[in-house]
């Protein structure tokens, strides 16, 4: 039985890992990379441990195989948003396929700053028309 | 075939081809960004490769190192992201 689980979760662990290789190499844009990485990684790297749980059975094994599951859980998301952020901030395109860019012209690189529509009758609330 | 053979000859060479695709990005990467993902990517495979080590070798000690590595993987993103964005400035 053990040996069962065994093999199913390191097949799928190592499905979504090969998943998550070649999805890096074939997207077009920064931004659909992260999404990948984030996603696929952390399932596949769950399963890939879960493996090791289920062999050694002991409860020190396990209670640190959870940490790291959880540690995975916390800081990717964390990551993914820290990359897509500064990867908007340095200026990397978007694919042409993308038809949605919300901080598209309201957003200063120099300072940072954000405006809404609205503000952009009004040249003092709107940091783009005064640079 | 038991399970240790299926471990060796399937699932470790696949998280090693995954591996070698995750280089190919690190080498293209047209961005710094797409670097650092790659990067990122490359030690989550690796925690997987030494989860599977452990139940080969039939020591949980590597776990150790599992759970130091995916410390310093969080720690080099967010080192690397803050100082590219400060680059500039």
């Amino acid at each position: 039985m053990n040996d069962i689980l065994i093999i199913i979760f390191s097949t799928l662990g190592a499905i979504f890992a090969i998943l998550a290789a070649v999805g890096l190499l074939r997207m077009p844009d920064t931004y659909l990379r992260i999404s990948v990485t984030t996603k696929a990684a952390t399932l596949g790297v769950g399963l890939l441990i879960g493996c090791a749980a289920i062999y050694f059975q002991e409860l020190a094994v396990t209670s640190e195989v959870l940490a790291i599951i959880i540690f995975i859980f916390l800081t990717a998301p964390i990551g993914g948003h820290l990359l897509a952020r500064t990867a908007y901030f340095t200026g990397c395109v978007l694919n042409n396929k993308t038809h949605i860019d919300d901080l598209k012209d309201k957003y200063d690189r120099k300072t940072h700053g954000l405006s809404s529509e609205e503000d952009k009758e009004d040249p003092e609330k709107n940091p783009i028309a005064k640079t | 075939m038991s399970v240790n053979d299926y471990l060796y000859y399937i699932i470790l060479p696949v998280l090693c081809l995954a591996l070698v695709l995750v280089t190919i990005r690190f080498i293209l990467g047209p961005t710094i960004i797409d670097r650092i993902i790659a990067l990122d990517l490359i030690v989550t495979i690796g925690i997987g490769i030494i989860a599977i080590y452990s139940v080969l070798y039939d020591q949980p000690n590597f776990l150790d190192i599992a759970l130091i590595l995916a410390l310093i993987a969080f720690l080099g993103t967010v080192a690397f992201t803050s100082y590219i964005e400060k680059r500039d400035k």
